[in-house]
């Protein structure tokens, strides 16, 4: 069976918040550790994965961040001006530099996202539309949330049934037909183990059935160790609070009354995902770090592909 | 400073920030405080836990604000004042605004069987921003409450909700497209051959089937862009009100604080009127200046020594999240200047019913002295 990082093409989408970028660019890692040229799209000007690699470059420019990492920040106005140079010549100069063309085609509903979505179609491809531009083996996407995630690709396909003939309707087709090969493109959803971002979770899954798409991994993040049991653990930690007066024990006694508490309750939520999904998440610990920088990443990159691994996924 | 002092004398609070920090229980803690003092507050929401709609009693259906049964509420001690509720349905919000200006109910009928506007309102990027905001013009407009408190739906980053409705707006005037479009009668019609060399770039680029949808959109909406653009204008000077108060909700995280700074920079450049914080999810010192060790060797006769290192540890680990939300505090300080933050612990579960908004409702609107005796108690 084919891995997940045996496609060329993965969206990375989940609720705000979840830890989207952050699997994203572990997924990346895993990838250009197996010798895979590899780049991940952030889908809005962020810059976060330059500020993890500590790499200060041009913001819409492919930059290699670590050996076969590259990332790059699309932006839908640099986006269009790329694809008209390359499409239309001197014309496509003319417009770009149209003020009044740029209102009309940034004002235009969905517009944004199928230019967004189409620079992520160009960069998978292995003849490039920009000369000289190398080809990836793998692009990974971070996509916007859930609900614009899922949007986001079905813009092209809304388009070329609004335009019907002429070349946004046959970019469209061609891009909605990559979207829609399963051996070609996968879509994996992080979720974090609360009641929201696992009802999203759950609602993704189903309305991609629906489209005839499905869920190639779940990936749920920030998992707490559980590090007390319910009974005996459970047992001495309130009677040890029971009898302790002095500040800083009741402060770790009611630190780890309230860690048994959230890992319950997320344990909980995990079931309720694994239940719904009829498969087993691949779960993250949740990393008690200042901020998450290369070394959190390579170890949220081991954990990954352990997961993968078990899912049956094998990564490569 | 409480809540209740910020939104002394105001008629809208509008909750923004990033993903995943509580925007949708802290606008409904926030509404609901302000309604035990005697408001009548309803609060716009998009997309609630299920839970805290069921609390609410938001699963009904209908696109307006409707009471929360006061017997939910008994928990708040007395409720002088009503709290309302109201899940937003951007389609319906933007259909019944269609109907609204139409000039016949025939041309309102047209509109919303046009695939251009199909596409448009429903669309999840920018239809929910626009919608949000045409909701609460016109609950405000109506003046039936004395407070609105809007949470913000969930977009890609806080900036979203101040960009998306101008971006919507401006395609519904058509300001853009009347260069390169010539009403005739009823149908617009896309100019002829040769009408510009821009023209002649844009069929080549869109195709002309998109451009004639367009054009056929654009002809019903007709005199209607004007009714866009000074519906625009007042909307604006909604927001710019000095009894609108924008609130950035968001967590300690380093991520969500970076976020918060961008948007609140954003607030100030616009000169929108930007009030406050609310940190949700804080991690307190509970250490102060002793060493996970020590609290380690004083429970090994209560607890053993296996179990006293796992509490050790975790006290550790904890230790670091609370230095980390202490930093992020300090720079969300410096930066938002006199503006007061006010700090919400992190609870032991998600907040998600009636119990959990009352606990976040009371951190909220505590007095300065109340609230620093209960951050000490989470603590002790």
């Amino acid at each position: 069976m084919a891995g997940l990082l045996d496609k060329r093409l993965i969206f990375v989408t989940g609720k705000g918040g979840v830890g989207k970028s952050t699997v994203a660019i572990a997924l990346g890692l895993l990838a250009a550790r197996a010798g895979r040229r590899c780049i991940v799209a952030e889908l809005a000007a962020q810059e976060r994965i330059q500020r993890v690699f500590d790499h200060q470059g041009e913001h819409f420019e492919e930059v290699e961040v670590a050996s076969n990492l590259f990332t790059i920040s699309i932006d839908p106005q640099h986006a269009m001006e790329e694809y008209l140079r390359v499409k239309a010549g001197p014309l496509g100069h003319a417009l770009s530099a149209s003020r009044v063309f740029n209102a009309f085609a940034m004002a235009t509903p969905g517009m944004r996202e199928l230019l967004s979505i189409g620079k992520v179609w160009e960069l998978a491809q292995l003849e490039r539309r920009t000369r000289d531009a190398a080809p990836y083996d793998l692009v990974v996407v971070d996509a916007p949330a859930t609900g614009h995630g899922l949007g986001i690709l079905r813009t092209p396909r809304t388009f070329a049934e609004i335009a019907k003939v002429g070349p946004i309707a046959h970019q469209g087709r061609t891009i909605a037909d990559t979207i829609d090969d399963r051996s070609f493109t996968g879509i994996v959803a992080v979720a974090m183990p609360e009641e929201m971002p696992v009802s999203e979770t759950l609602a993704l899954s189903d309305a991609l059935e629906r489209d005839g798409l499905a869920l190639d991994a779940v990936v749920l993040n920030a998992l707490y160790p559980g590090r007390f049991d319910n009974d005996g653990d459970l047992t001495a930690l309130n009677a040890a609070l029971a009898d302790a007066a002095a500040p800083h024990t009741r402060a770790a006694l009611k630190a780890a009354l309230s860690e048994h508490a959230r890992a319950t309750a997320q344990r909980e939520q995990r079931e309720r995902l694994a239940t719904g999904l009829r498969t087993e998440p691949i779960d993250l610990p949740y990393l008690f770090a200042d901020q998450l920088g290369r070394e959190q990443l390579e170890l949220l990159a081991d954990a990954l592909e352990l997961g993968l691994a078990s899912a049956g996924v094998t990564a490569r | 400073m409480n809540v209740s002092e910020l939104l002394d004398g105001k008629r809208v609070c509008i909750c923004g920030g990033p993903g995943g920090v509580g925007k949708t229980t802290t606008s409904a803690a926030i509404a609901l405080g302000m309604a035990a003092r005697g408001a009548k507050v309803a609060v716009v929401t998009i997309d609630p836990a299920r839970r805290l709609a069921n609390a609410l009693g938001l699963e009904q259906l209908g696109n307006e604000p409707h009471r929360v049964d006061p017997e939910r509420l008994t928990g708040a001690g007395e409720v002088d004042g009503e709290l309302w509720a109201m899940m937003l349905d951007p389609k319906r919000t933007f259909d019944e605004l269609i109907e609204r200006i139409a000039p016949s109910p025939e041309r309102a009928g047209e509109i919303k069987q046009n695939r251009v506007y199909k596409e448009l309102s429903t669309a999840v990027s920018g239809s929910q921003e626009f919608t949000a905001i045409a909701k609460l013009y016109d609950l405000d407009r109506a003046g039936d409450f004395d407070l609105l408190v809007l949470d913000t739906p969930p977009s890609r980053n806080a900036l979203d909700f101040l960009d998306a409705p101008g971006r919507l707006t401006a395609f519904l005037e058509g300001r853009a497209l009347k260069t390169f479009i010539r009403p005739t009668g009823l149908g617009m019609r896309v100019l002829g051959r040769g009408a510009s060399p821009l023209l002649g770039g844009l069929r080549k680029i869109t195709g002309i089937d998109l451009l004639s949808d367009l054009s056929t959109f654009f002809g019903l909406l007709g005199g209607m862009t004007e009714d866009f653009s000074v519906r625009a204008a007042e909307v604006e000077r909604m927001l710019r009100a000095q009894t609108t108060s924008f609130v950035v909700v968001t967590s300690a995280q380093t991520a969500a604080i970076d976020e918060s700074i961008w948007f609140g920079r954003t607030l100030e450049q616009s000169g929108l009127p930007f009030s406050s914080a609310i940190v949700n999810r804080v991690h307190h010192d509970l250490l102060g200046d002793r060493e996970p060790e020590d609290v380690s060797a004083a429970l090994t006769q209560d607890l053993g020594a296996e179990l006293a290192a796992r509490v050790a540890d975790n006290l550790h680990d904890y230790h670091v999240l609370a230095r980390r939300d202490e930093r992020n505090i300090a720079r969300l300080s410096t930066e938002f200047g006199d503006r007061p933050l006010l700090l919400v612990p992190h609870l032991d579960e998600d907040v998600h019913d009636v119990e959990g908004l009352l606990r976040v409702h009371r951190y909220l609107f505590a007095p300065d002295g109340e609230r620093e005796q209960m951050l000490a108690d989470v603590v002790a």
